[in-house]
């Protein structure tokens, strides 16, 4: 009688291991929490929790599991992370990546692993083209498309001529090459400057004055953007020649960068005044969620992260290992994205609007950013016919 | 005048890297004592200033008092922590000082939060004014020259004419002897540690308003603190002098005039990534270039 017990109670046991192990969802979630980027992990952090509270914590009933890893920054860093939680935490999804060099170095883990991979920044021209992946898709754009905007933009204004100033690294390239391809004018000058080292740019921004340029087009993410926008003004440049910008000016640069920012026009395929009903709560959520702090783009393409992958899972009912129907439910992009609805490429990259958007007053005197129009409808990046997927 | 205006940011910059190097190779070549922190010193002077000018509306006060925090930080540092490791090997002060990186970046996360702080310049100093006749340079990077200038000619006075420069000039030659003749070294080692605190402090602050003021701040532009007084001479402040001109001008020039020259030779997009990279490694190809010829330095102080 005993032994029977024992038995029944040993099978019981044997039979729920399994659907104990399968009965959450684990997410890794690599980006920069410390150093002086910092500030842009911790806001995609705070989004990506936003986005768990508002599922209720829950994907498809599955309590959902996100173990967060810093990668500092480095490119080497952020590939080991990507290999232990692959490799050791064997994570369903692994989301996040601000840089498009720690992307690169950290792609071939997740794609030889097939496990779906979705950069909530990062967009490299390689992504986009010959380096594809089933296992890849993208909440953001590829570095090209925001630059390419804000070229059209300055031909709208007809801007003559432009010297250009970026961070010698993946991306840095990439918003070069952009801008080039759609602008119009001359381009006088072409610099690149040590990346992340390099803090001041007296010598670069001596160049770009005497070069009689028209306009100056800066790349400068994270704490590197603030520092290029005191000493452009300092430098008594902003009064002579104007500035455009992408990625250089958000909601943790402005607080720092002040009225040096006002004024200067970026390009940016989400800006927290967009009208639509997700983004007003996201938004306003957020604010509730994190007093004192206000979200970015980087928090709202994390936010999106997290309800892709909620599509995924749902569409298949829970079951993650089917990888293909998965891909084919989030190659929809079936979900209410706070940037509007938009369509992905062939390539897994948003097919997007592009917005213009400038530093303004608000109501209590603080510096915001607002939507002043739309620059370009449903921009596809120039690198999907590289990229062999059908 | 593009040449005479890239000067300028070359001659700004190294009479900033001065300031930090001075204060290192004095405790260095004095003290024997290897202070990673140093780079920490940098930072909070940039920290004390942005929350100094804050509260009392004044830049000017606000730097003034900063840097007597600084100061008296030095002070206490050397008093509660390192002066217990001056008779260790250098490794336990590299591990120690190190240590005081971690300590000081946590801290300062803890009281001033990740984010970094605006250090605003008073409306007279962001104006460009114009040196000669069609060329205007930041009137804010001008008086860092000016500033920068004074504090290398005061040190010199200090250094060079007083007797308590004389006395600091002993000590970097033969610490013992001056022990032996009945100075009281541990007060003297104090003063020139708190001097050295001052320096970085001051250095840190008027970097401030140009980059932001951050944590970590002082970790990479200490690699090349080092870099000038291995160049110019352990101990030696005006060896530190000139090697840190000569940095500053390199880098600067480097950066100003390299990649035009390299697009002589090589395609243009080649010539652009590859000049930040070359000007970046010019500085210290020419430190290894003097370590081959004159390992103790350009200017190194009397022999030991």
């Amino acid at each position: 009688m005993k032994k029977t017990f024992w038995l029944a109670g040993a099978m019981a046991l044997a039979l729920a291991q399994p659907a104990l192990g399968a009965d959450s969802i684990k997410i890794g979630f690599v980006s920069t929490f410390s150093g002086p980027t910092a500030a842009i992990g911790n806001d995609m952090r705070n989004s990506f929790e936003l986005a768990l509270d508002h599922l209720g914590r829950k994907i498809d009933g599955k309590p959902v599991e996100v173990i967060y890893e810093d990668d500092g920054q480095k490119p080497d860093v952020g590939k080991q992370k990507t290999e232990k939680l692959i490799q050791s935490d064997k994570v369903d999804f692994i989301v996040g990546y601000i840089w498009s060099n720690v992307l690169l170095a950290s792609l071939k883990t997740a794609v030889d692993s097939k496990t779906f991979l979705i950069s909530a920044n990062a967009g490299p021209s390689q992504l986009a083209g010959e380096l594809c992946s089933p296992y890849v898709f993208s909440t953001s754009w590829q570095n090209d498309q925001t630059p390419q905007a804000m070229g059209t933009y300055m031909n709208q204004k007809g801007v003559k001529s432009v010297f250009l100033i970026g961070p010698n690294y993946a991306a840095g390239k990439d918003m070069l090459a952009g801008v080039k391809s759609t602008f119009k004018g001359q381009v006088v000058g072409e610099e690149y400057t040590v990346w992340p080292s390099q803090l001041d740019f007296s010598a670069e921004l001596t160049k770009a004055k005497n070069s009689k340029a028209d306009s100056i087009f800066v790349f400068y993410p994270g704490a590197a953007g603030v520092q290029f926008l005191n000493q452009y003004a300092q430098a008594g440049i902003k009064a002579q020649i104007p500035l455009y910008t992408a990625f250089t000016i958000d909601e943790l640069s402005l607080p720092l960068q002040k009225d040096n920012a006002l004024g200067v026009p970026g390009a940016q395929q989400w800006v927290n005044d967009l009208p639509n009903p997700e983004n007003k709560k996201f938004v306003e959520d957020y604010r509730k969620k994190y007093p004192n702090l206000r979200p970015t783009f980087y928090g709202a393409q994390s936010y999106d992260a997290a309800q892709l992958i909620n599509s995924a899972v749902v569409a298949v009912k829970g079951d993650t290992t089917k990888k293909d129907a998965m891909k084919a439910e989030m190659e929809k992009a079936n979900f209410k994205s706070v940037r509007g609805p938009f369509k992905y490429g062939k390539n897994h990259i948003p097919i997007q609007n592009f917005y213009l958007q400038d530093v303004v007053k608000d109501a209590d005197g603080q510096l915001a950013l607002k939507t002043v129009a739309t620059i370009v409808k449903d921009s596809q990046d120039g690198f999907h016919d590289k990229c062999p997927m059908k | 005048m593009v040449l005479v205006e890239q000067s300028l940011n070359g001659l700004q910059f190294g009479l900033l890297l001065f300031l930090l190097a001075a204060g290192l190779t004095l405790v260095f070549g004095i003290m024997d004592f290897v202070n990673l922190a140093h780079g920490s010193l940098y930072m909070m002077g940039a920290y004390f200033a942005a929350t100094f000018t804050a509260w009392t509306g004044s830049f000017i006060l606000g730097v003034l008092l900063a840097l007597g925090a600084t100061l008296l930080l030095g002070i206490a540092l050397e008093f509660v922590a390192l002066r217990h490791l001056y008779g260790r090997d250098h490794l336990d002060q590299v591990l120690a000082t190190f240590g005081l990186i971690l300590f000081f970046n946590d801290a300062v996360r803890l009281i001033w939060g990740p984010a970094g702080l605006a250090l605003p310049l008073p409306a007279w100093l962001t104006v460009p004014v114009q040196i000669i006749p069609g060329v205007y340079y930041p009137a804010y990077r001008l008086s860092i020259i000016i500033v920068a200038l004074a504090v290398a000619a005061l040190l010199y006075v200090v250094v060079m004419r007083t007797r308590i420069g004389m006395l600091i000039r002993a000590g970097a030659s033969n610490r013992e002897m001056i022990g032996a003749l009945g100075i009281n070294i541990k007060l003297l080692f104090t003063l020139v540690f708190g001097l050295g605190a001052a320096l970085a402090g001051l250095a840190g602050l008027m970097q401030a308003p140009i980059l932001t003021v951050q944590i970590g701040m002082g970790e990479n532009i200490l690699i090349l603190a080092f870099v000038i007084i291995v160049i110019g001479g352990i101990g030696s402040i005006r060896g530190a002098f000139l090697a840190a001109i000569f940095v500053g001008m390199i880098d600067t020039l480097g950066r100003a005039f390299l990649p035009d020259l390299l697009r002589m030779v090589l395609s243009s997009a080649a010539a652009s990534t590859a000049a930040p990279a070359l000007s970046s490694m010019l500085i210290y190809l020419l430190m290894a270039i003097v370590l081959v010829v004159r390992p103790e330095g350009l200017f190194p102080a009397a022999k030991r």
